[in-house]
Order: structure tokens, then C-alpha cells, then sequence
């Protein structure tokens, strides 16, 4: 402490500099590096709520539970229904319920992940609270955020939320099968998109007739087999 | 509703910056607020005199300078400034521009006091 008795205390300004959110960015580096090194391939998975995040992960998981080892953590308000659901799959799920919290953050997931061995796992998805907004400020430690967006939310929600769009690095347009039902425009939707996030790249799927699984599918199969390779992974 | 969880990270690292720096008496917290930082300027004002309540920080102002979207322009090759709604195009030369240089900051800029 500066100051000893009789000195005059001045009025000062000094300069912090430092993120806000430099813990859980510190956190969730930690776990990227885990992550990498477990040879584990972590998907983030963020949307508003109601666009499919849940569908869409217990039909990936039950795909990709065939051929690799994977699990799930879930984040909700409340209730545990995502997990039972999401178990039925046959995969490793744990429900995290943040209360009233809207937003998962690297210590919620870490705390989640300690039952398990990493390196037994292939993949791991962290389906965020359902909230297009302040997911966006929280690393995971995820090695891929894909943001969804369903046909029934209309064409602007990308202009809408630009923070979000801006920090994904793929977009999934859901519940395809409803395109002509609810008069989706495609053109209008890819032109919001491509405003926010010029270059990103977007799938299109339908959980429910399995129209453009298979391509979701091989994207994530491919960047697990792109780390992995980069950082063998020892199987016992 | 994230900025509860802000104002309660700022808080801590305020108090700890205060106490590295030898400040014993905060009067005013400087913040630096980007345009796509996600977080709501007004909101954070309200939180964070919730949550400075019962804390040594109870009192101190909450100063935020927003921060504007700059891009880099790649066939530019400049930094410009952006404008709502945020397409991602440069402004001169309206090509793609993904690359955010400025933004998203959240970030406690400095402290004011006295001690």
C-alpha cells in the first residue's frame, strides 16, 4: 500500500487493461489444450431456444455413437429432460442446470467433465443454454461453434445477432422439411448471413427426414480425423 | 441477462487490481464496452451497483467508453470503422471485411482513486 501517515493522498487514475473475462478465457485455453491432447473433438452447440439443438444432437449422437465414443453435456435453467432424452442415445450425458444463469462458462463445463477419462472420448457436445446472446461471450474451449438457426425463426435472426453469427464457425439452418410450410426465404436468409459472417460455412438438415445429416455428419468426422492426426491419439 | 456474471468478474478484478496498485479507495471504474462485445451497457450499469453493494468498490462510478467496430480491409488494407448494422463489408470499398480489429472488448481500461 502506498502512503505512509502524512502524506498527502492524491486522486490518480491507473491503468488495468485487462479482460473482463480473462478467467474464463484463461480456463478455457486450459481446456482446449486438454481437449487437444485427450484427442477429443468438442463441439459447442448455441442457438435460441426451440431451434433444434436437441434434436439435432440426440440423432448426431446416435449416428456417430455407432463408429465412435461420444458424450454430451447439456446446459439448461432447469429440469434434467435434455439428458433423458439425450441418453437414450446409448452415449454419456450430463445435464448441467445453471439456474438462472443464461450461459454456460469453461468452469461450469469443466466441473461436469470430472467423471470422465477424456482420452476414452472421440467427441464431446456442449449443448449451450438456449439464448442467442450471451453464449456468445463465453469460450468453451470448443474446437468447433456451430450456431443453429431454424426455418420457423424467419430470415433476419443473423442480422439480429450479429455477436453470436460473428464467433461461430459454421451455421446449421434446421427443420428444413418446414421450408415451404412456414415460406422460409433461402435467398434472404444466406444474404443476412453472409452480411454478418462473410465466408462462413452453413448446412442444411432436417432431423426429422434426415435430409443433409450425412453431410453433418462427415464435417464433424473430418475434423476429428484432422485432429486427431495432428495429435495421435494412444487407444488402449 | 449475462451482465450480472460481467459485473461480478469486473467487480473482482477491480478489487484485485485495486489492491496490486495501492489504491484504497476507488471512486470510478473505467470500462471499455465494444459494439459486438454482446453485453448491454445499461444493464451492466445496473448490475454492477448491485453487485458493488456490501463490497469495498459500493460507491465507485461506472464509467464506459463504448468502442466502435473497426475492420481490417484486406484489399484496402486499412482499419475502418463500421457502422450498425454491422455487415461485415468494408465501407469504401464494400468487399467482405470478417476481420474484427476492434469491437469486442470487455475490458476494465483503468481505476480511479485515491490511496
Amino acid at each position: 500500500m502506498a502512503g505512509g501517515e502524512g502524506t498527502v493522498i492524491a486522486p490518480r487514475i491507473v491503468e488495468v487493461r485487462q479482460n473482463v473475462l480473462k478467467k474464463n478465457d484463461a480456463l478455457a485455453r486450459e481446456l482446449r489444450r486438454e481437449f487437444e491432447q485427450a484427442g477429443v473433438y468438442v463441439v459447442n452447440l448455441v442457438s435460441s431456444p426451440g431451434a433444434g439443438k436437441t434434436s439435432l444432437l440426440a440423432e448426431t449422437l446416435a449416428r456417430l455413437g455407432r463408429r465412435y465414443s461420444v458424450a454430451a453435456v447439456v446446459g439448461d435453467l432447469a429440469t434434467d429432460n435434455d439428458a433423458a432424452r439425450l441418453r437414450r442415445s446409448g452415449a454419456r450425458v450430463r445435464q448441467i442446470t445453471t439456474g438462472t444463469v443464461c450461459h454456460l462458462d469453461a468452469a461450469m463445463v469443466r466441473a461436469h467433465l470430472e467423471e470422465w477419462r477424456l482420452e476414452e472420448l472421440d467427441f464431446l457436445f456442449i449443448e449451450n443454454v438456449g439464448n442467442l446472446v450471451c453464449p456468445a461471450s463465453y469460450d468453451l474451449g470448443e474446437s468447433l461453434r456451430a450456431v443453429l438457426f431454424s426455418v420457423t425463426e424467419g430470415e433476419d435472426k443473423p442480422a439480429k445477432y450479429p455477436p453470436i453469427v460473428h464467433t461461430a464457425d459454421v451455421a446449421v439452418v434446421t427443420k428444413i422439411d418446414l421450408t415451404e410450410a412456414v415460406g422460409f426465404d433461402r435467398e434472404r436468409f444466406y444474404a443476412a448471413l453472409q452480411d454478418v459472417r462473410p465466408g462462413i460455412q452453413v448446412l442444411e438438415v432436417s432431423v426429422r427426414t434426415g435430409a443433409g445429416m450425412d453431410a453433418w455428419i462427415q464435417l464433424l468426422e473430418r475434423s476429428y480425423h484432422a485432429l486427431t492426426r495432428s495429435s495421435p491419439k494412444s487407444r488402449l | 441477462m449475462h451482465e450480472v456474471s460481467i459485473a461480478q468478474n469486473l467487480v473482482e478484478l477491480a478489487l484485485q487490481a485495486a489492491s496490486e496498485k495501492g489504491i484504497r479507495v476507488v471512486t470510478a471504474v473505467h470500462v471499455r464496452l465494444g459494439a459486438l462485445s454482446g453485453v448491454a451497457r445499461d444493464v451492466l450499469e445496473f448490475a454492477f451497483d448491485v453487485v458493488v453493494e456490501g463490497t469495498p468498490l459500493a460507491g465507485a462510478k461506472l464509467v464506459i467508453e463504448e468502442v466502435p467496430v473497426k475492420v481490417f480491409c484486406q484489399h484496402c488494407g486499412e482499419e475502418r470503422p463500421l457502422a450498425e448494422p454491422f455487415r461485415m463489408r468494408c465501407p469504401a470499398c464494400a468487399r467482405p471485411a470478417e476481420k474484427v480489429v476492434a469491437g469486442r472488448e470487455i475490458e476494465l481500461h483503468a481505476l480511479e482513486g485515491a490511496g
